[in-house]
This record gives C-alpha cells, structure tokens and sequence, in this order.
C-alpha cells in the first residue's frame, strides 16, 4: 500500500465516524456537556415575574427539573414555545426558564402572548448564570435529578422526538412536577 | 425588490462562480487556451454577483426591511446603525455569504497578484477557488438562504444577539474568516499543482506570501476573540480550550507548520508532498471551523431532525471537498519527487521537526475536540476532555518546538554545520537562563518546577531571533523583510512564551483580611481598605467595600466589590471588582465580615495577561512584513509559459 492514500483513508474513517455519530445520536452532537452527571451550578438570580424576588436554584434540589435557556431575542425559542407548552401540560417535569441576556419587559410580555409554560423564570440579564452552565446559544435544555446531577442536554430547540425519545425515558414513571 | 435583487444575484453569483470553475479546471486539461482566459471574466461576475447580494442584504438591514426573515431575526429598528451592518454576520446565514464574499475578494487578489504566472498555472488555481465557492453558495442557496421572505412581514425585529452587541466581537468575525478564506488560496495553488503534475520551488515561492497573509489574519482572528472572551465574559481567564476556540486554533497549529514547510520547499525544494498536504489540511480545518464556528451551525450539526438538508449537506460538502482534494492527492501526490538530501544539522532537520511537533499538537486538540463525539458515536459512553488534558499534552510538544526553534533558527541550509553557530547558540541561552532565573526567583518569588525552564526559553526565542537583524544591521548588510518579519514573528511567539509562563505561574491568589485605613500587598499591588458602604439594587441590598489600589505609590484604582444579600431568600452573593492595570489583572472579592469594621477580602494578581494578545499582534505585524516582501512580488516566470510539455502523460 501507498503511504500517499494514508491521509484519505484516515479521512475516510473520520467520516465514518462522523456519519454514525449523526445517525446514532442526533442529538448529542459535537458538543457533549461536560456537566453531565456533575452537579448542576448553583445560581441565584432575580425573578421574571417579581424581579425583587430571587430565584435560587438550591431550592430545585429533591425533585426532577428541565432548566430552559431562552430569550426573546432568539427565533428557535419561539419555535420550541409549543413544545414546551406541551411539556408543562403533561405535568411530567417542571420546566425552569432562564431567561438569558434580556430585556425584562420583553421576557414578559413574550410570556404573556405565547404562554407561560413555566413553573418560574430566573432571570440572567449578564449571562454569568448561563456561562456556569455552559450554554452556546440559544435555546439549550438541560434535565436535572433529584441529586441535583445534570443528566441530559439538549441544544436546540425542543422537539416532540427529543421529549418522548430522550427525556421522558429518562424520568421515572411517577415522577411529577411536585 | 431588493430581497429578490440580492437573491439573483446570488444565483447568478452560483452560475458564474460554476463558469468558473469549469473554464479554469477543463480549459488548461483540454489545452484549450481561450477556455482558460475565460476563467477571470467568469470570476469578476461572480466577485460582482457576490457583491452584489451582499450590498443588497446590508441594504435591508440597514432600511430595516422586515419582510426579509433574516433581517427581522437579526435586527431591531431601535438597533444603531453600526450593529445593522454587523448584525449581517449575526447569524449563520449571513456569515456564510461573508465567507463567500471574502472569498470572491481573495479570488480577485490571487488575480491580480497571478499575472506573471503560467496562464495555465493560474487559470488552475481560479479554477479552484470557484469551485470553492461554488460549493459555498450552492451550500448557502440551498439550506441557508439569507433573502428568504416573511409573510405577513414582522412588525420589528427581534434584535441582534446580545452577545455580539459589542464592536470587539462585531469586528472578530471578518478577521477570523478573512484568515480562514485566505487558506483557500493555498489550497487551491496546491490542487492546481496536483493537476498540473508539477510542483517546483517557484510554486512555492508564488504561494507563501498568500500563506503567511492568511495566516496573519487567523491570528489576529484568534488573538481578537481570546481577547473578547477576556474582557466580556469576565472569567479572568482567556483560552478556555472549548471546541469553538479549538476550531480556530486547529487550522493555526497546521497553517503554522504549512507556511514553514512552505519555505523548506521553496528554499530546497524539499518537503514537497508534505507541503500540498499540509495546505489541503489547513483549509479542511479552516471549513470544519467555519462550520463550528457560529453557534447556529453548531445547533444545526446537532439537530439533524430539525434540518436534516443543512447537516447532511454540510457533512456531504466536507466529504466532497476534502475527500476530493485528498483523492487527487493519493493520486498525484506520488509523481512529485524531492530530489535535494540534507544533513540532520541542516536547517532542513528543524523544520521537519517543527511540523511533525505542530502537527502532533494539532493532532492532540483534534482528539480531545471530537473525543467525545467519537466515544458517543461508538457507544463507549460520554467523555468530557478539559484543560487537565490539553494543556499537559500542549506543552509537551511545545516547549520541545520552542527550544528547538532557537537552535535551528541558527542552521544552515542543507550543510548540518551547526559547529559554527555553536557560539551563538551557548551564549543566547546562557543569557536566556540568566534572565529566565531572574524573572523566575527575582521578580516573582516563587513559581512552579516548570517556569524557569519555559522562562528560560521564551526569553531564549527573544535572543535568538534578535541574532541574524543585529548582526546584518551592524556589518550594514540588507534586511529583507521576509527575514525582518520572520524574526519579528518569532520574538511575538517568545513573547507569548513568556507571558503564557508568568499568567500560568505567578499568578497570586490571597485571602487578606483588613479594618478600616489598614493596607495589605499582594502581587505588588497595595490595597487600602476604606470602609463599606451599603449598596442597593432592584431586588437586593448589600455592601460595597472600597479599596484604593496603588502600585509602588502609584494610584492604581479604586476598586468596590459588593456582596449583595437578596432580600427575599438571604440569598448571598459576591460581585468581584475586576481591573486590568499595566497587563496585570487584579481581581477583588469581598469576603465575611469578621466584626468590629473587619473584612476579609480575596485579592487575586494575574501578571502579564495583556501581554498574550500584544504577543498574537506582534506575530501577525512580521507575518504581514514578511508577506510583503519583495522577493515574491518580483517572482518572474521562469519557465516557458504553459508548456504541453509539462503535462503530465495521466
């Protein structure tokens, strides 16, 4: 064999790799978070709905969580909106909202018009909060146990697959929002 | 009208840009000379074309035409004008369209900059940029669309991403993908040479100016979003080895080796395979980046069900791209034989080294950039790879690079007579280590086992790369600017040594604890605690302590860290005063209150940090001199022009 067809076949089995990796996992693609099964950061940030209030994230701890990166400002938060209308209806998990680098007056009256689908929204108005967690961009969806370890994120909007074929399965069958 | 203009016009942009491509690849294979003059009418209307589209969506943001749903993604009415311009690169759409345009721009420079080449030669490498950029707006007109229309039209907009609200990072992405494109050029001086069979030293002298341009442009790319993160996120920190930032880095490291592995051919006529698959490598590098690069694509390769055309195509377009070049290069490659030998002394020897050590750091980010995808993919389970494993296994390839630097910069070509510059070479790291100590237990007193040796040898590429200038301005000798920007590009790279070193070892971290009018030092700085006031905010009180900073009796600043108790749930938090004095960081945090008017307060000094980015500049300045230098733009042809001779028989 010709040292000189090395480089495409290394190239080739890269995109093996690749292609399975689309095909097995759509949904955790190249960026895997590092929380994963490490404990989610803490934050103790302002209340959407009451901003002299506080939302602290200790008082999460004993019960199943989505955290919901969202903001106004982002075009697939609106398209995940339905979607996580669903989830709050299904009373499966409770649905945190982050609302990151906003405006509070749009955060609220964005609720106000699509819905409210969650149970309470800390707001991240320096993005420090959503720097612990790790967030790229826009939407981003982490699920948080009881412990309070991260066990699953998705980045993107939420979808109907992501709900019934990656966190649904992973929450226990009685597990409800209280 | 204008939404539809700009999307013709990228149509045609996609038409001319395929003309292109097929008068500047057949035309020379079938010998048919005209075919091949028609490559640059082809390539200026599609520049045009490009343009074109691109001054039309500029134009809807800027009139703040919210019909177009790209626009009314991105911008807000109330948005001032400068970030409406930006805000063009503001999302995945339109950063692709700037990436064809840059292209189109380095398309036209490549023109204008090729007309002493073969016509053949360079109606090759055009005919690959088009084919480059044909690939991208296909790409851009089939999944990413940037004119599409909303109906009804949006009120308003829904404004620019926050994050990039912000003229560091408003700027950071044209510079980055200017250095990203301009890799474009090498590769497609390097298919051209694989098409042409042929590949001699002038080709390596035509495509090292291109090289060294691109590669100056990357850094300052990489140099301006390091700096960002810095000053925006605030973590005190700038590289934080995330994928993102590897992706930038990645095709740095290969691009690195590339422009060096370009002058040992283009000297010797050496390395020559090597070289086109380094040039091939870096642009793969540099697409893979670009595709990373904006968080929109990164949530695109990820969501695959919900745009499965955008990612399928993208992994398509690579494999087509990439594979391709890499398949002419299986075939080609073989026919291009480096006669020349050299000795293990020579010159020739360190830069082997030097690529095989850049490549191997640039082989250690790769792995633990898509470890965890791979490991995912092949079911093994979720790995998380962080600094713990990056920054070891950096240095273990980059202080050898380093050291090495000093001792071969002083080699000769072909001859290993390193005996006679055996002198220098003592001497420079005799003075290296002297002063490397001396920072080390002198100015900072104490360090880590590492950092007199990485001192010793940042200071060492100082020295050495002042050796050859000094001695040619003394005995009145020219200075080339390709000498003069490499040794300057090689001082920023002992700069950069230097500082990496003082941040990564000196860094002073103290817990103080203070009354009223007491003073403590840390790190040099003296801090003078002034009491605390109480601090209010919308939903919470606190303190702010005030602490008057001075350096030797110099005043510094005035810093108040705040911990702030919110009033509903007690909670406690600490907000830290961060200042960059003089390239040293100093970063305050209030601790507890220790009764009777004491505070304990977190002081921490990071030294030196400016000097990172000053050292990226510094590197891109002798880059652009050497780029600049005459011995390439006076390269005449030297060969009969577009023999058939040349041809190879395949």
């Amino acid at each position: 064999m010709n040292r000189f067809y090395l480089p495409i076949l290394t190239f080739a089995l890269l995109t093996v790799v690749l292609a399975v990796g689309i095909r097995h996992s759509p949904d955790k693609g190249i960026i895997v978070s590092p929380l994963l099964n490490k404990p989610a950061p803490q934050f103790a940030l302002p209340n959407l709905a009451d901003p002299a209030q506080v939302v602290d994230s200790r008082a999460f701890k004993g019960r199943w969580y989505l955290l919901n990166v969202w903001g106004t400002w982002c075009v697939e938060c609106r398209a995940e909106h339905a979607m996580l209308l669903k989830v709050r209806a299904s009373g499966r998990v409770a649905l945190i909202g982050l609302d990151w680098k906003d405006n509070d007056a749009d955060a609220q009256a964005w609720l106000a018009q699509l819905g409210n689908p969650y149970e309470i929204v800390a707001v991240d108005r320096t993005g420090r909060a959503a720097i612990d967690w790790g967030v790229y961009g826009a939407p981003e969806t982490f699920l948080v146990n009881p412990a309070g370890l991260v066990i699953y994120k998705h980045v993107g909007a939420l979808d109907e697959a992501t709900w019934s074929g990656e966190i649904l399965p992973r929450l226990p069958a009685a597990a409800g929002p209280g | 009208m204008l939404p539809e203009l700009g999307h013709f016009a990228l149509i045609l942009g996609l038409l001319l840009a395929g003309l292109q491509a097929f008068f500047g690849i057949a035309g020379p294979a079938r010998g048919r000379d005209r075919w091949s003059a028609a490559v640059t009418a082809a390539l200026a209307g599609q520049a045009v074309m490009v343009a074109t589209a691109v001054g039309c969506l500029i134009a809807c943001f800027v009139g703040n035409d919210f019909s177009v749903q790209y626009v009314a993604e991105n911008s807000n009415s109330a948005l001032p004008l400068f970030y409406r311009v930006t805000a063009l690169w503001g999302a995945h759409e339109g950063s692709l369209l700037l990436w064809i345009l840059l292209l189109g721009a380095w398309s036209v420079a490549v023109w204008f900059g090729s007309r002493r080449l073969p016509p053949r030669f360079s109606a090759r490498v055009l005919g690959v940029l088009g084919l480059v950029s044909f690939g991208f707006l296909l790409f851009t007109l089939a999944t990413s669309n940037p004119f599409l229309r909303l109906d009804p039209p949006a009120p308003d907009g829904r404004d620019l991403n926050p994050i990039l609200q912000d003229p560091g990072l408003a700027i950071h992405p044209p510079i980055l993908y200017t250095g990203y494109v301009g890799f474009a050029v090498a590769f497609a001086f390097a298919c051209a040479a694989m098409l042409e069979g042929r590949l001699d030293q002038t080709w390596a002298r035509w495509t090292r100016p291109w090289t060294t341009s691109a590669w100056a442009f990357l850094t300052c790319g990489i140099a301006l979003g390091s700096f960002w993160a810095y000053y925006e996120l605030g973590w005190g920190g700038f590289w934080f080895w995330d994928p993102v930032e590897n992706a930038s880095f990645m095709p740095w490291l290969v691009g690195t080796a590339l422009v060096h592995s370009l002058a040992a051919t283009d000297k010797r006529g050496l390395f020559k395979s090597w070289t086109l698959l380094l040039a091939i490598l870096t642009f793969s590098l540099s697409m893979l980046g670009t595709f990373l690069v904006r968080s929109g694509v990164l949530v695109s390769v990820h969501s695959f069900a919900a745009d499965p055309s955008r990612g399928i195509f993208i992994l398509a377009f690579l494999v087509l791209m990439i594979g391709g070049s890499l398949a002419l290069y299986a075939w080609r490659a073989p026919l291009l034989k480096s006669s020349a030998g050299f000795e293990l002394g020579a010159r020739e020897s360190f830069l082997l080294f030097n690529n095989v050590l850049l490549v191997i750091a640039a082989a250690t980010v790769f792995a633990g950039t898509l470890a965890p995808l791979i490991s995912d993919s092949l079911g093994l389970g979720t790995v998380s790879v962080g600094p713990p494993y990056f920054n070891p296994t950096f240095m273990l390839s980059m202080l050898p690079l380093a050291a090495l630097l000093c001792v071969g910069i002083h080699a000769n070509w072909k001859r290993g007579r390193l005996a006679d510059a055996q002198r220098t070479i003592l001497f420079t790291l005799l003075a290296a280590a002297v002063l490397g100590c001396g920072v080390t237990f002198g100015v900072y007193t104490h360090g880590k086992v590492l950092t007199p040796v990485a001192a010793t040898i940042g200071i060492w590429i100082i020295l050495s790369s002042l050796v050859e200038p000094l001695y040619r301005l003394r005995r009145h000798l020219s200075l080339p600017r390709a000498l003069l920007g490499m040794s300057i590009a090689h001082i920023g790279l002992g700069v950069a040594v230097l500082a990496l070193t003082t941040v990564q070892s000196f860094t002073v971290e103290r817990d103080v604890s203070l009354s009223l009018g007491e003073s403590a030092t840390v790190g040099g700085y003296t801090l003078r605690f002034d009491g605390v006031k109480p601090v209010e905010g919308p939903n919470f009180e606190g303190v702010g302590g005030t602490f008057t900073v001075s350096r030797g009796g110099r005043p510094v600043a005035v810093m108040v860290p705040q911990k702030r108790q919110f009033w509903v749930q007690h909670q406690v938090t600490s907000e830290t005063a961060i200042r960059l004095d003089r390239g040293n960081n100093l970063l305050l945090a209030l601790g507890e209150d220790l009764g009777a008017g004491r505070w304990s307060v977190r002081v921490q000094v990071r030294p030196l940090v400016s000097l990172v980015w000053l050292a990226a500049l510094i590197m891109a300045i002798g880059a652009a001199l050497a780029a600049s230098d005459r011995r390439y733009r006076a390269a005449r042809v030297s060969e009969p022009a577009a023999g058939a001779a040349t041809e190879p028989a395949a």
